[in-house]
């Protein structure tokens, strides 16, 4: 493929891989988020079973994340993840004690309480770090030529925390969304429930963030309020604001559907307005997505495996979800 | 104390990686076992070869667990603590990478729940086909990390432009050099600490006197199949190391202890290499020894250590030893082996209480040569990390303190001490209760809520 231009095409692929682990796990980890506020032991084992089967699936698109990154933009990701050492770290960590609980929990009965709370408390933990990852990308890192240069705890800012927190209540509200889906009856009510303080912080979160970014940063906001971008922009807020609404519908009434698919459009938004404030950025203030793109040569080679691999991968993915479709229940787990 | 971030991030390394493969070194040789199983009781419908899939799938439910969210680690640690090998390296390295995971993760984790939970619901057929797909998973796996390992090691078909490696031959980027005899030396590695963690289960049920049925196949299995991938691994083991000669021959000097280079060289025994002095105290060693077995011939040439400047030296004495451990084992391996073969011949297998006791404590064999031999290989190839080329000092993350890494060293640390403990004792009570008991487990855990799996497994069984 000479000459053909791949650096849109691999910005594509890495955003909807970030994209797809953020709303895979982000459930998942929204879920385990949930789980310690259940109300009892049978309510808490139907709130893990409704992700057991599907949870290192999700986490697999994590390391995809991480290697893609490298792959497509490897100066990016030696400068990015030095920068965060210790929210990465806090991550890992998280994901290790979260993720073994489901295996650990019941088999080591002697070390229950321990494991149910490594899986709550590693849920939260692991989206507050992962929050923080993004807070202190949006701020952007002290670089000189190719290396960041800062220091490991400058990460954790105000702004950085505050994201950190955001991207708890996000999760949470997927979550709540999730379960919505998976339970019924009064387990669904007590997920309705948790859900519509969850949009609450969400919004807040999302009210706060959005004011706060361009606020900091001037050159953000000339991209979003000088003329004519604002009415160019203009919809972003506005369908965020409609989906919020239908959110908040969709969790009183009796949609089953409507709280995770309106969770997931906060979420696509989201998105969409850091990448609008970034752009054409891969490092803020530092490189472009062309100027940290890996070699022609690289990308190519990757790509071609790429095109084939993850349609099947993704069709696989679908499948898993297929055949674990339908609610949870206490008496026969699953059931179509 | 000065702390040296360089070397805290090595420490850090070696520890996440080292329990790390521990993992692989037994899901890899059990996702074989098991398809083999599946396969045996597709084609003879006996039950025995039923309860020892099934018991062995619940054992490698948790053992793939704890490798996946250790497995996790390990591409960050690229970022977090050797970011300027990530970005002078990252044009070569993470296509490698990142097809391990496009080929190997999803595989294994969409089929691994296939086989946990889909036993009823798809037929044998395609039950023995997930098991193989989860098998073959597991070795792209290898395949992919050790090509990146392997390039690192003995790097070709790239190009250097402003201290950036660019790729010039994909495949001779992931064929490198030594790719043919890590690839096979590891992966034999792996099936044979594997088989010897069944020969010691089967000795442990066979003496309890539970499922001998179970306990004597597990026996046969692992005697017939050590038999012949033991000397197998022996063999691969000496390829590797002329590779290791031809490409790596610092390294091979360290694994030799031999300062001075020249023709018929000798073969050090035991010794202590002393890195300042230059030469090893206390030795025995045997006359042109050395140059027959590397060579060929009584007088052919061989580097020494003091070819090479002392700052392109590795550690001698870690690596002289970590070899030693490893031949050191392989020659019990093989001692095990042969009196596995001889009572098999004298029909006194199964009633030989110290062979089955022997059997027993053997079981942590494989995983101590597998340790030993990664640290000859990594230790050995020191002071690089691409060999020759871009040095570990030069690789490590600029903005790091010495202080940074100590404190993620001691979370990794308190973690996988918890975590890893855990785990074993996990897998031990499976052991314990035996491969008779695979589907009483609800009766176990009358009083309790199913597990999960469990769960799910009687759930999905009951609705198809």
């Amino acid at each position: 493929m000479p000459g053909l231009d791949l650096v849109p095409i691999w910005t594509a692929i890495l955003a909807i891989g970030v994209f797809l682990y953020v709303a895979l796990d982000g459930f998942d980890l929204g879920v385990g988020m949930l789980y310690n506020f259940a109300p009892d032991r049978d309510a808490r084992a139907l709130v893990m079973n409704s992700i057991a089967p599907i949870w290192d699936g999700n986490e697999t698109w994590l390391i995809l994340g991480s290697v893609g990154l490298l792959a497509a933009f490897p100066v990016a990701f030696a400068i990015i993840i030095p920068a965060v050492y210790f929210p990465i770290l806090l991550m890992l960590l998280a994901l290790i004690f979260r993720g073994l609980a489901f295996e650990f929990r019941y088999r080591d009965a002697e070390h229950r309480t321990l494991w149910d709370h490594g899986f709550a408390a590693g849920s939260g933990l692991a989206a507050f770090a992962q929050g923080v990852v993004l807070g202190s990308f949006i701020q952007g890192y002290q670089v000189e030529g190719r290396h960041f240069v800062g220091g490991s705890f400058d990460c954790f800012t105000p702004f950085s925390i505050f994201v950190g927190f955001a991207l708890m209540f996000g999760y949470a509200l997927l979550g709540a969304g999730w379960l919505i889906i998976k339970t019924e009856g009064d387990l669904q009510d007590w997920a309705r429930a948790l859900g519509r303080k969850c949009l609450i912080g969400t919004v807040l979160a999302i009210a706060v963030v959005s004011l706060w970014t361009p606020w900091t940063d001037p050159k953000i906001a000339t991209r979003w309020f000088s003329w004519p971008h604002i009415a160019y922009l203009a919809p972003v807020p506005i369908i965020t604001a409609a989906l919020v609404l239908y959110a908040w519908r969709a969790l009183n009434d009796r949609s089953e559907y409507g709280p995770f698919i309106a969770g997931l459009g906060l979420f696509v938004m989201s998105y969409i307005g850091i990448a609008i404030s970034l752009w054409p950025m891969i490092v803020p203030g530092h490189f472009t997505l062309y100027q940290a793109a890996a070699s022609p040569s690289t990308q190519e080679f990757l790509l071609i495996g790429t095109l084939f691999l993850l349609p099947v991968i993704l069709t696989y993915t679908a499948w898993s979800y297929w055949v674990f479709r339908g609610k949870v229940r206490a008496d026969i787990g699953y059931h179509h | 104390m000065h702390l040296d971030p360089e070397f805290l991030s090595r420490l850090q390394f070696a520890w996440v990686v080292g329990w790390h493969i521990l993992l692989p070194a037994f899901t890899i040789g059990l996702a074989s076992f098991i398809a083999f199983l599946e396969g045996a009781y597709a084609l003879t419908r006996r039950p025995v070869f039923l309860n020892l899939s099934q018991f062995w799938l619940r054992i490698f439910a948790i053992s793939f667990g704890m490798g996946v969210v250790t497995g996790i680690v390990m591409p960050f640690q690229f970022g977090t603590n050797w970011s300027r090998l990530s970005d002078a390296a990252g044009n070569i390295i993470s296509p490698l990478l990142a097809y391990e995971g496009l080929t190997a993760f999803f595989l294994e984790s969409t089929f691994l729940g296939v086989l946990l939970f889909g036993r009823k619901l798809v037929p044998p057929a395609m039950h023995f086909v997930a098991a193989v797909l989860v098998a073959a998973g597991t070795l792209s796996s290898a395949f992919w990390i050790l090509a990146t390992n392997s390039w690192m090691q003995t790097p070709v078909g790239y190009e250097v432009i402003d201290g950036l490696f660019y790729p010039k031959d994909w495949f001779a980027i992931v064929f490198s050099p030594s790719l043919p005899y890590r690839f096979a030396h590891t992966v034999s590695a792996f099936y044979v600490t594997t088989a010897f963690v069944v020969l010691g289960v089967g000795a442990y049920t066979v003496r309890r006197g539970q499922s001998p049925g179970e306990g004597r196949m597990m026996l046969r299995l692992a005697v017939w199949f050590l038999a012949i991938f033991v000397p197998i691994q022996v063999v691969l083991g000496d390829q590797h190391g002329l590779n290791t000669l031809e490409h790596q021959p610092a390294k091979l000097a360290a694994i030799e202890g031999l300062w001075d280079g020249g023709s018929g060289v000798p073969a050090s025994i035991i010794g202590w290499p002393d890195q300042t002095a230059e030469r090893n105290i206390a030795e025995i060693a045997i006359p042109k020894l050395g140059s027959l077995y590397l060579t060929h011939s009584w007088n052919g040439a061989v580097k020494g250590l003091k070819d090479f400047p002392a700052d392109q030296r590795p550690p001698v004495a870690v690596v002289y030893f970590a070899f030693r451990i490893m031949v050191g084992i392989a020659l019990l391996m093989l001692a095990m082996v042969a009196c596995g073969l001889f009572l098999l011949w004298r029909r006194r297998l199964d009633d030989t209480g110290w062979y089955l006791k022997a059997c027993q404590f053997t079981v942590c064999l494989g995983f101590i040569a597998v340790i030993a031999g990664w640290t000859t290989t990594e230790v050995g190839r020191q002071p690089w990390t691409i060999y020759g080329l871009m040095r570990t000092a030069d690789s490590v993350s600029p903005s790091l303190t010495g202080a940074n890494v100590l404190l993620s060293l001691l979370l990794y640390v308190v973690v996988y001490l918890i975590i890893f403990p855990t785990g074993i004792y996990t897998m031990l009570r499976f052991v314990w209760r035996g491969p008779a008991a695979s589907e009483d487990d609800a009766a176990v855990d009358s009083g309790r809520p199913k597990s999960p799996i469990e769960a799910l497994a009687s759930a999905t069984a009951e609705t198809h």
